[in-house]
């Protein structure tokens, strides 16, 4: 299992100028992108519609081709949307990729099982859903050694990584916030991304 | 073709969309908008994204939003019940100055059907305190830009009720 912190600094030190469209553990305020980010302006949390930061992702990916978009996304929210699995390899943007923290949990809401953890298959999920690329990792050496091959790969890609489950048991409104959000960023990552309203 | 005469055309709707240099179609198909699909392909200025469940349109609007593009949604009013949390969320949460068209199912110009999707739908609008227009006939067009126009400047979701089936 790879740490939560590890793999999201891992990504992050290969971003270039790639916006990171984050939900759920990896946008953690303690241990996901707020607290290492190289490039703040271009972060993207997704709290407000669980489920749904693939698509945003997609929706950046389309109007940015030039720029990689990664979508940070938790196993628990994907499950709820997979036919966003569908709906990104039939519009292949090939500067998108996808990367499940996959905890088997849903630790933002206090770490209960997901459904069918054990049993379902997350890589042979996004094959058989069309992605162009298929990457699997459960460790930090392995994961070190092939993100560069992931990276470099033609979109969409998807990024299956087996992830420690953290687990929040604050209650919500004792929680840290974190300084940049959904606001923060529609507010500014146009003019970031050189838009003309 | 239904019974009905033909008295709203696709191609009214998107001049309307061409008007105003919208983008990109986020859609799931329905039996109102069948003709608009065909049209839609052929217009070299408009991008179509098809998604699988409509809960996911506002999002992708979302993002094309932010990164510069003009994007509408097109789905059915049942479309809209399934997607509540994504219009709460990432629309009206967002402010994004989205505008949704959505196929009026069960609609009657005399109030009366047995439909649950039409008899709900403007409910929900109110409830949201989202407005809407509702279009029936190539006259009624033109509304799509006041919808667009009313999105932007209040930064927020409007909604265009389509009434009619579209004829070829
Ligand atoms: C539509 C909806 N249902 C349920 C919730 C409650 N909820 C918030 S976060 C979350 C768990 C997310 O799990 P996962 O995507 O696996 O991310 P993790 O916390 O494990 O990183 C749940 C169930 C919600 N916010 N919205
Ligand atoms: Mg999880």
């Amino acid at each position: 299992m790879i740490d939560n912190i590890d793999a999201v600094k891992l990504l992050d030190s290969k971003r270039g100028n790639a916006v990171f469209v984050a939900t759920m553990n990896a946008n953690n305020v303690h241990f996901g992108l707020p607290t290492i980010t190289s490039n703040e302006k271009l972060d993207f949390p997704i709290s407000g519609a669980m489920s749904k930061a693939s698509n945003v992702a997609l929706g950046l990916a389309l109007a940015q081709p030039d720029r990689k978009i990664f979508c940070l996304d938790g196993d628990g929210s994907l499950l709820m949307n997979l036919g966003s699995m569908v709906t990104i390899s039939n519009t292949a943007p090939k500067n998108l990729i996808h990367v499940l923290f996959n905890n088997k949990v849903y630790a933002v809401t206090g770490g209960q099982p997901i459904p069918g953890a054990e049993k379902s298959d997350w890589e042979g999920m996004a094959k058989s859903a069309g992605y162009a690329n298929v990457f699997s990792f459960d460790n930090l050496e392995d994961l070190t050694n092939g993100i560069d091959e992931a990276m470099a790969a033609v979109g969409p890609v998807f990024i299956h990584l087996v992830v420690k489950p953290e687990i929040e048991n604050t209650p919500v409104q004792f929680r840290t916030p974190a300084k940049r959000n959904v606001h923060t960023a529609i507010a500014d990552l146009p003019e970031t991304l050189g838009v003309k309203r | 073709m239904t019974t009905q005469e033909v008295i709203l055309h696709p191609a009214s709707v998107v001049a309307e969309l061409k008007k105003n240099n919208i983008s990109h179609v986020v859609w799931l198909p329905d039996s109102e908008t069948n003709f608009m699909f065909q049209l839609l392909t052929n217009e070299p200025s408009l991008s179509l994204v098809p998604v699988c469940r409509e809960g996911e349109t506002m999002a992708v609007s979302a993002g094309l939003w932010v990164g510069g593009k003009r994007p509408i949604v097109l789905i059915q009013n049942t479309g809209i019940f399934e997607s509540g949390d994504s219009i709460r969320g990432l629309g009206l949460d967002i402010n994004q100055p989205l505008v949704m068209l959505v196929g009026y199912r069960g609609w009657s110009r005399h109030g009366l059907t047995k439909d649950s999707a039409a008899r709900f739908i403007e409910h929900i609008l109110h409830a949201w305190g989202i407005s809407y227009y509702l279009i029936e006939t190539d006259e009624d067009a033109d509304r799509i830009s006041l919808a667009i126009e009313e999105a932007e400047r209040t930064s927020k979701p409007v909604a265009v009720l389509v009434g009619t089936e579209f004829g070829s």
